[in-house]
């Protein structure tokens, strides 16, 4: 009899897509807009996975989230330095800097500056170049990423070549990406490109630009606070969790592993703006889009057949054979509106990968909105079922 | 309640349906509306039995009584031996299932099934594969003339056609009882003759027997015998003629 049930289902074609699209589309909006969400969210915190090798980062205690401007004192280094267990503490500077272009045009650049000596903190993935040339003078490596974290220059103008003077561009005219050698100014200070990172996507959205840590705070405004957080690494035989609490302990700063920091970003970006409860709002929205589409054409394909699940009941089948036919029904229109709306995520996600658009699909989410297709098909068919289960067999002699 | 005296049928083959004082109502207080008033019956084996009155005389009550598709509120009722009201809900199913095959009116055949899909459903419901189910439902379906559209959607057929499939799904598993409801309605008279002859000559065993609910008089000649009701009981049986003879095949 499943196998009936099954061809019952495909049979009825307008009602059957009608199930897949609502379950597709339920599932798509929520698989979709929660990878979005995760996307957009695991941005507010992409620095701090860029930096490799650290064990912790100290910072000031009142910062809640990676790019808010609380910079520390310059003592606080050798402070961090001081405690014991650290094997070593370099300073970091980060910060939103006015880079200027040859054509007059302005963008702010997300500005790292890691420590002249070690160069810890230095970028994940190098393009071009070496990271050693930031020690050259004027030295920056520059990020190379999607249009929005790019700086462009006019096409006109040679890689590496100074504007002559007099020589106009048009703001609007042909643009090329960064290369080696290009000169653009940092709040108003000269800087040369040496090298072109990639850089994760972040949530200002601004191109990254490193250069040393001395260099950095050339180019920020002056102030006695400049430092923005201290990297350290644990002397081997050390636990950075309880390193960390001897630095608070001692200095009075925070000091946070980098998922700990991560998930403090993650935290004041969740609870402080509306970004969860609009994602969430959209996400309900999906669910109850497919309650309401694919429920209630469930529920319409379960009446219609009524008369011929009555007929069977009369037959003899039992009440659990029908239940199990209309559970079966359910199941695979789930399975597969489930499969159509995950496949139309997937292929969602790999066109947006590498774009502007935040997408990150983590495994739980498929799960979510496989639940969230469970959900809304045990609610269609416990209706359904309900109207089985009441089915008297006697009402097939009932006329028409 | 009132209860007619027992009605005697004359039957070489013995009783297959014996029912008495069977009372039914459906409702409570002052909206009870009582269905049967004391049904006293025999039927017999072996032979064709319609079931024949006005409009909410409580034929489509009693067929589902004894089919076991309702149960009754008082009286007794024997199907070839067997007190329906012992059998809880899931034997009673089972028991509809090995006992009892029916042809509706509306045929309620499963559009997204094939024809002999439809027709295999009892024996798949036995526990029969599909596959050996379908390919009885193949042979079966030739000998009612419907060689060849086994695999044809019902909906394609015409309405003579399908009664047949009905047909055919209510015997492919040799039901001691067939009970039928309408089953000339919506046929002309040539083909519903035939149609009737056709469940007779299945009805022409001493261990089967066959109801038929109907309105239709041009298929009364037909009947072993005829239970008139009225007003929720039976009030008279007429015998018709008995004709044993096999009867030209559909």
């Amino acid at each position: 009899m499943f196998r009936f049930a099954i061809k019952m289902l495909f049979g009825d074609s307008a009602k059957f897509y009608g199930i897949l699209l609502g379950l597709g589309f339920a599932s798509l909006l929520i698989a979709q807009q929660a990878s979005i969400f995760v996307g957009l969210m695991s941005r507010t915190f992409a620095f701090i996975g860029e930096v490799g090798h650290v064990d912790l980062w100290v910072f000031d205690p009142t910062q809640s989230y990676v790019d808010e401007p609380k910079p520390l004192r310059a003592t606080a280094l050798e402070r961090v330095r001081g405690v014991t267990g650290v094997d070593w503490a370099a300073p970091l500077y980060k910060g939103l800097l006015v880079a200027t272009l040859p054509d007059g045009s302005r963008k702010v650049c997300d500005v790292v500056g890691i420590d002249d000596d070690t160069l810890a903190g230095g970028p994940a993935e190098i393009v071009a170049g070496s990271l050693a040339d930031l020690r050259l003078p004027d030295a920056v490596m520059v990020e190379v990423g999607s249009s929005q974290q790019q700086l462009l220059f006019p096409a006109q103008l040679a890689p590496g070549a100074v504007p002559a003077p007099g020589q106009v561009f048009d703001p609007k005219g042909p643009k090329r990406s960064v290369e080696i050698g290009d000169i653009i100014e940092l709040n108003e200070r000269r800087a040369r490109v040496v090298g072109l990172v990639k850089c994760a996507e972040t949530f200002v959205a601004a191109p990254t630009v490193y250069t040393t840590y001395s260099r950095a705070i050339t180019y920020a405004p002056p102030s006695r606070r400049v430092m923005s957080a201290v990297l350290v690494k644990a002397s081997p035989e050390v636990d950075p969790m309880a390193l960390a609490q001897r630095i608070k302990d001692e200095t009075g700063l925070e000091a946070l592993q980098p998922h700990d920091y991560s998930m403090r970003t993650l935290g004041y970006w969740m609870r402080e703006t509306g970004i969860p409860i609009n994602f969430g709002i959209a996400i309900a929205l999906g669910f109850f889009v497919g309650v309401a589409i694919a429920g209630q054409m469930f529920y319409n394909f379960t009446l219609d057949n009524l008369r011929y699940f009555g007929a069977f009941k009369a037959m003899g089948a039992s009440t659990w054979r029908l239940l199990g036919m209309v559970a079966l029904q359910a199941l695979v229109a789930g399975v597969l509106g489930l499969g159509l709306g995950l496949g139309a995520v997937s292929a969602f996600g790999l066109n947006a990968a590498g774009g502007k658009l935040a997408f990150k699909m983590l495994w739980q989410i498929p799960l979510i909105a496989a639940g969230a297709v469970l959900v809304i098909c045990v609610l269609a068919s416990m209706i359904s079922m309900w109207k089985v289960v009441r089915l008297d067999p006697a009402d097939v002699f009932k006329g028409p | 309640m009132p209860t007619a005296a027992p009605i005697p049928t004359a039957s070489p083959a013995g009783t297959a349906i014996r029912l008495r004082g069977v009372a039914k109502t459906f409702g409570k207080g002052e909206n009870a509306v009582p269905a049967l008033r004391g049904v006293d019956l025999d039927i017999p084996a072996g032979e064709l039995t319609l079931l024949v009155g006005p409009s909410g005389c409580g034929k489509t009550t009693l067929i589902s009584i004894l089919a076991g598709l309702l149960s009754r509120d008082s009286g007794e009722l024997a199907v070839f031996g067997r007190d329906l009201g012992e059998l809880r809900r899931d034997a009673l199913a089972a028991w509809r299932r090995d006992n009892v095959g029916f042809i509706f009116q509306q045929f309620n055949l499963v559009p997204q099934l094939s024809v002999a899909e439809n027709v295999s459903v009892p024996l798949v419901l036995k526990g029969e594969s599909v596959g050996a189910a379908v390919r009885k439902a193949h042979e079966l379906l030739a000998t009612l003339g419907l060689e060849g559209r086994g695999k044809s959607a019902p909906l394609k057929l015409s309405g003579g056609q399908q009664q047949r499939v009905a047909i055919a799904r209510a015997l492919i598993h040799d039901p001691r009882l067939l009970v039928c409801d309408e089953p000339t309605s919506a046929l002309d008279a040539e083909l519903g003759r035939r149609v009737m002859t056709l469940i007779r000559d299945r009805s022409r065993r001493p261990d089967r027997a066959v109801v038929v609910v109907t309105h239709d008089d041009r298929i009364f000649h037909l009947a072993d015998s005829i239970a008139h009701m009225n007003d929720g009981v039976v009030d008279r049986i007429s015998r018709g003629e008995h004709d044993s003879q096999p009867h030209q095949s559909l």
